[in-house]
């Protein structure tokens, strides 16, 4: 019999469907796989009662022919959702004992739908990283290793603070790394900047950030409100698309979310690329560019013209003032989100003789490093003199970066192709240490689609010589997924599925 | 532009985080880095350009303006470090 943790959803789906499986049956089964991955620090919590509860109800609901589209399905949730009774800290010291007497939109959409809640799992601090290395509760092991690394030494680096290992990317390494290793079947993720598609690179999972609106952000640990976004990671395109469809919807209390109804996503996979025009943007080539990154592109340009799609040059003439806007917004915004820790309402408190004491004691003990290094960028930027140079500047960038895309979308382009990081996993403690910048560069690719609110989908393309995996990102039209889903597929039939490693930790 | 090391300070207090004066010089050139790296910005022409205040174009919904919530000052309270008699409890503002 196959290992039920390594069912696709939707082979997970049809198969309880059937009753050939029960929900106990593989929510007990993928308990006990976190159990034996603990080292890994995918979860920072895991929810065993709550998972077999709600999967009783799931196959109780099963056996008289009803459930949602996720029936009995077990999945991981970020710490950056507020789950109703249950550790909700976004990885964060100054949210200590934090637990939510109200459930997000998103994760409640897929309670709704029937999916069930095996635990939470770690992220940088609020949001803020792209490796989980700024994470209150550490970092987390990617299941892929460095070429030529055996499961002794390997297991042995666990052991040792986990030197050695790679990074799963982040903020949503504990989602990437748990669906990689079949921790979970699918997991939610959260995208600021790169935060779903990065890690999903990084691990050679589908992760898709929708268009900003697409899901509620209620209920979501807020960093940077005009560019954060919910979304998925999985192991298939078909599988994100199924998830996507439950977490996505109105929502009467995000006056952002979009009303608009949510199309049938897996219906648009396996749909014909025929006729759909694909924009390679010269810009993306960078100097210096990593020749195997410059080589996967091309490639994946060439499966597309392959399967019929035609391939077009586009330029977005703005897209390296992206970067550096974004490191003026995305803080400035989260100086202001963030300036609700203050040790008063929840959370840490650090004893103090007064009020304004009591907020710097709170606040300095509260935050890690980089988050504080941000909020005090966000107070600069934000601050009376520095506004206009700065803050009003990058939200006029902001502006031509999103005409960039309109542009190029009103030239008749479907979707555009681009590479998704820089260069593969790279290691745990290898690089920010010394300049914060140096980690920021990794969401270059990425952080273009947050600033214009477009959706963008990472889907694995290859391994690079050294067998690690790499992702193609697809960039699409404001609220057109089924697109991606559809490319994203074609992508993921001419690649091959990429072969997951094996269990080694356990 | 740069910051020098008073205007670390100014800016650790807008923050509201309390910074060791050890630690200023260290911030400092993060700081520094990262607003070095925003430098590139000066040089793009915004002329005529408006910022960007919605990324997507989407009406605000209204709705009747009536109480849709409340009485649940149990739940406000219930994750605070201190509470008395239905209040956040803190040190002494006033003398």
């Amino acid at each position: 019999m196959t290992d039920l943790t390594s069912l696709t959803l939707a082979e997970a789906r049809d198969r309880l469907k059937s009753r050939a499986i029960s929900s106990v049956e593989i929510t007990e089964v993928h308990l006990e796989a976190i159990e034996r991955a603990k080292a890994l620090n995918a979860f920072v919590v895991t929810t065993p009662e709550k998972a077999l509860d709600m999967a009783a109800a799931s196959d109780a609901r099963l056996a008289k022919g009803e459930g949602g589209p996720l029936e009995g399905l077990p999945v991981g949730v970020k710490d950056l959702y507020a789950t109703e009774g249950v550790h909700t800290q976004a990885c964060s010291h100054i949210l200590d004992g934090f637990r939510p007497p109200y459930e997000s939109t998103v994760t409640a959409n897929l309670w709704r739908d029937g999916a069930v809640m095996l635990g939470k799992l770690n992220m940088d601090e609020f949001a803020m990283g792209s490796s989980n290395e700024t994470s209150y509760y550490g970092p987390v092991a990617s299941p892929w290793l460095p070429s030529n690394w055996t499961r002794e030494r390997a297991r042995a680096a666990l052991a040792e603070g986990k030197r050695g290992l790679l990074s799963p990317g982040g903020s949503s390494g504990g989602s990437s790394a748990a669906v990689a290793a079949r921790l979970c079947l699918a997991a939610t993720a959260s995208d600021t900047g790169g935060s779903i598609r990065q890690p999903a690179a990084f691990t050679g999972v589908v992760g898709i950030k929708p268009t900003y609106g697409r899901c509620s952000r209620w209920g979501m640990v807020a960093f940077a409100s005009s560019l954060d976004q919910a979304g998925p990671l999985a192991r298939t395109v078909r599988d994100a698309a199924i998830m996507l469809r439950s977490m996505a919807g109105p929502d009467p209390k995000d006056s952002t979310c979009s009303p608009a109804p949510v199309p049938d996503y897996e219906a648009a996979v396996g749909r014909s690329v025929k006729g759909l025009t694909i924009g390679v943007p010269k810009e993306y080539r960078l100097e210096g560019m990593n020749p195997e990154i410059e080589a996967l592109w091309a490639q994946g340009a060439e499966w597309l013209r392959a399967a019929g799609a035609s391939i077009v040059d586009v330029s977005l003439p703005n897209t390296r003032h992206a970067l550096p806007a974004y490191y003026i917004v995305a803080p400035a915004e989260a100086s202001s989100n963030l300036a609700r820790y203050d040790g008063v309402r929840y959370g840490l408190r650090e004893p103090a003789s007064d009020i304004v004491d009591l907020y710097e004691r709170t606040r300095a003990s509260g935050f890690g490093a980089e988050v504080r290094r941000r909020l005090m960028i966000g107070a600069y930027v934000l601050s009376a003199g520095y506004y206009d140079a700065y803050y009003v500047r990058a939200q006029k960038i902001r502006t031509l970066i999103k005409r960039d895309f309109e542009l190029a979308f009103e030239r008749g382009v479907d979707a555009i192709l681009t590479p998704a990081t820089p260069s593969a996993a790279f290691g745990i403690g290898e690089k920010g240490s010394e300049d914060p910048v140096e980690m920021y560069l990794n969401d270059v690719f990425t952080v273009t689609v947050n600033m214009a609110g477009l959706p963008g989908l990472v889907a694995p393309a290859g391994l690079s010589s050294e067998g690690l995996p790499l992702g193609l990102q697809l960039i699409g039209r404001p609220f057109d997924e089924e697109t991606l889903f559809t490319l994203g597929e074609a992508i993921e039939q001419s690649a091959g599925r990429t072969k997951l490693p094996e269990a080694w930790w356990g | 532009m740069s910051v020098d090391l008073s205007a670390v300070r100014r800016i650790a207090h807008l923050a509201r985080i309390g910074v060791s004066e050890a630690e200023i010089p260290h911030l400092q050139g993060e700081i520094n880095a990262i607003l070095r790296f925003v430098q590139a910005l000066e040089a793009v022409d915004v002329e005529g350009v408006e910022p960007m205040t919605s990324v997507i174009p989407i009406r605000l919904p209204m709705r009747d303006d009536v109480v849709t919530d409340g009485d649940i000052a149990d739940k406000v309270l219930a994750n605070a470090p201190l509470t008395g008699d239905g209040f956040f409890l803190v040190p002494k503002v006033i003398e």
